[in-house]
């Protein structure tokens, strides 16, 4: 009985690689002549667009007008990591947070110091968590406490999947441990109350936006600024409002290049200046553009009325990394304590 | 009066279920008028998409037809043992979530999985390239060929495959002059299911695709991307082409069960 089935599957095995193996060279042959891949988080749709068009024309410049095709996927940030780590053929990351980076380099498909390898810790932008309100503000939400009023519906996503939603749920840890007589187990009691106002748990941050604006979820939208003022200026202008929190997290979302697949590919030499282009002139105005905080100071202060200053806190404050992701989002971690109630 | 009510109510929610958000997609569509929604073809990502699902879809129904019509040929003609097994084995992709088919693929060809890292160094990568979306598609799709085929096998009997082999027929030319005639219009009734279903898979094909615009996206993968993107009448330009696609297909299939209903073959 046992033998029968093993060997039906294997048979059904065979034959489906047989034919999977057929279309197997087409792929491979058109991406290298072709490709860059670039495997972002959520939210850079429309940065990353704007970049990619503006870099082909750059690089075709400097290079005797040879096209560049540049593709870019999108999703969350740890789920993004994760396909890269399995497999996808990234030539260069752009996440949202150091940690889903470290993860590849660990595996070894780029080196160790790869933070060290570009100016402001390979960070060619920075970002802040705001709330996203209804037009007027009906609910009255000014400081994280606010969040955990009764009525008070919060969308974030899962921060288990987005890296939008880890400096969400660090932005909110942060103010709590900060907090006059604040411990880490009055700032547990705060989430855990916070995520008992949540009503669903996007996989990235593009999918709580949409639960907050085209679906209409929820009261508050804990958001990446970027999102936030894409949402309140090209979405639905006159629909909402922006409000910074007194105290809030400086988000630094890295990029690199993976080493591994771009030498498998040849891509290397193209996608090294692909991350620099992020921080010359051209590549900050663009970020900027598309509500990104630039890194370069004179870019910055160009933006002043669309960037103001914000007081933040960041997350070498909470211990890096490697020990908040431990500590919080690993599985049996706080995080989870807190969810699973 | 009972049989009106009952009527009514069916009519009612299949107007609200099923017609009502087929309905919207194509108002959603046309929202900025015919030129907009068309404008949705010229991107080149978009084509690549239609392509990609084309492509898949008939390796899928050429892959899941050879394999369904000897999993129902043998399931149907031969007792021996683990047959009971066999049947819940090739029906299991039907219980089992799609994107759970997706990633045991992902354990096996992913570069943390079994095979996965000596494929791509030959340069075969499976994962996050075609043939993983076509992985997922046959697992997802395997079981309908053989559902549909069958019970009409075990109904038409044996008898006409008997006395071929004493007419001395060999194997091939019996499933090609008596088997299969006998039982075409399940076949391609089964064979349009498969179709359908492969058309629009999302789960299953989501986890292993990479969802790389131009490259591993199909319909239903750029339709998620296109709504992200708030591309909203492109996003549902692409869902009313998946639907035309569909419907056209479920037709077909219509029109043949009718035929074969007629003709007293689908027991």
């Amino acid at each position: 009985m046992v033998t029968k089935t093993r060997l039906t599957r294997r048979g059904l095995l065979q034959a489906t690689l047989a034919g999977g193996a057929a279309l197997a060279l087409r792929p491979t042959r058109a991406w290298a002549a072709t490709g860059l891949l670039n495997v972002s988080y959520d939210p850079t749709r429309e940065l990353y667009q704007d970049i990619d068009r503006s870099f082909s024309r750059f690089w075709a410049e400097g290079h005797g007008g040879a096209p560049v095709q540049i593709r870019t996927s999108h999703g969350g940030s740890g789920a993004q990591a994760r396909s890269v780590l399995e497999g996808a053929p990234a030539d260069i990351v752009t996440l949202g947070l150091a940690y889903d980076i470290d993860i590849l380099a660990q595996n070894g498909l780029l080196a160790t110091n790869w933070q060290t390898r570009l100016p402001h810790n390979s960070t060619p932008f920075t970002s802040t968590i705001v709330f996203l309100v209804r037009k007027g503000n009906p609910k009255n939400i000014h400081d994280w406490p606010d969040l955990i009023r009764d009525g008070v519906q919060v969308i974030t996503p899962n921060p288990k999947t987005s890296g939008g939603a880890r400096w969400n749920y660090l932005a909110a840890w942060g103010w709590a441990l900060n907090q006059p007589g604040g411990s880490a187990d009055s700032a547990r009691a705060y989430l855990k109350k916070l995520f008992t106002h949540v009503p669903v748990l996007d996989t990235g941050a593009r999918g709580a936006t949409n639960s907050f604006v085209q679906r209409g979820l929820g009261d508050v939208l804990l958001a990446w600024e970027d999102e936030a003022l894409l949402a309140t200026r090209e979405i639905g202008p006159d629909q909402f409002d922006i409000v910074v929190p007194p105290v809030t997290i400086l988000a630094e979302p890295p990029v690199a290049v993976v080493d591994r697949n771009a030498q498998a590919h040849g891509t290397t030499e193209i996608a090294q200046a692909y991350v620099q282009y992020l921080f010359s002139d051209a590549g900050q105005k663009i970020g900027a553009k598309h509500y990104f905080r630039p890194v370069t100071p004179a870019i910055l202060a160009e933006n002043r009325d669309r960037f103001p200053a914000v007081h933040t806190f960041d997350i070498a404050s909470l211990g890096g990394w490697t020990k908040v992701q431990k500590e919080h989002f690993a599985d049996g971690g706080i995080f989870d304590s807190i969810y699973t109630k | 009066m009972a049989r009106f009510i009952f009527a009514s109510a069916v009519y009612l929610l299949i107007g609200l279920i099923v017609i009502l958000p087929v309905v919207l997609v194509f108002v959603m569509a046309f929202s900025h008028g015919l030129a907009t929604a068309l404008a949705t073809f010229a991107d080149p990502d978009a084509l690549s998409a239609i392509r990609l699902t084309v492509i898949m879809t008939v390796l899928t129904v050429a892959i899941n037809t050879v394999f369904g019509v000897m999993a129902a040929w043998t399931l149907s003609r031969f007792r021996f043992p683990g047959r009971g097994a066999l049947i819940v084995l090739i029906e299991l992709p039907l219980s089992v979530s799609p994107v759970v088919g997706g990633l045991v693929w992902l354990l096996v060809f992913g570069t943390q999985g079994w095979w996965g890292a000596a494929l791509e160094r030959w340069g075969y990568p499976v994962m996050f390239a075609p043939p993983g979306i076509l992985l997922a598609t046959v697992f997802v799709t395997f079981p309908y060929v053989t559902r549909t085929l069958m019970p009409v096998m075990i109904h038409n009997g044996r008898e006409g495959e008997d006395a071929a082999v004493l007419l001395g027929a060999g194997l091939w030319q019996i499933l090609w002059h008596v088997t299969l005639p006998g039982a075409r219009l399940a076949l391609l009734s089964g064979v349009l299911l498969t179709t359908a279903r492969a058309m629009g898979e999302f789960g299953a094909v989501s986890v292993v695709s990479g969802h790389i615009p131009g490259l591993t996206e199909t319909i239903p993968l750029h339709i998620e991307t296109l709504y992200n993107g708030y591309q909203t009448v492109a996003a549902f330009t692409m869902a009313g082409l998946l639907a035309i696609m569909a419907m056209l297909v479920v037709t077909a299939r219509t029109l043949i069960e009718r035929r074969a209903g007629a003709r007293g073959l689908i027991a």
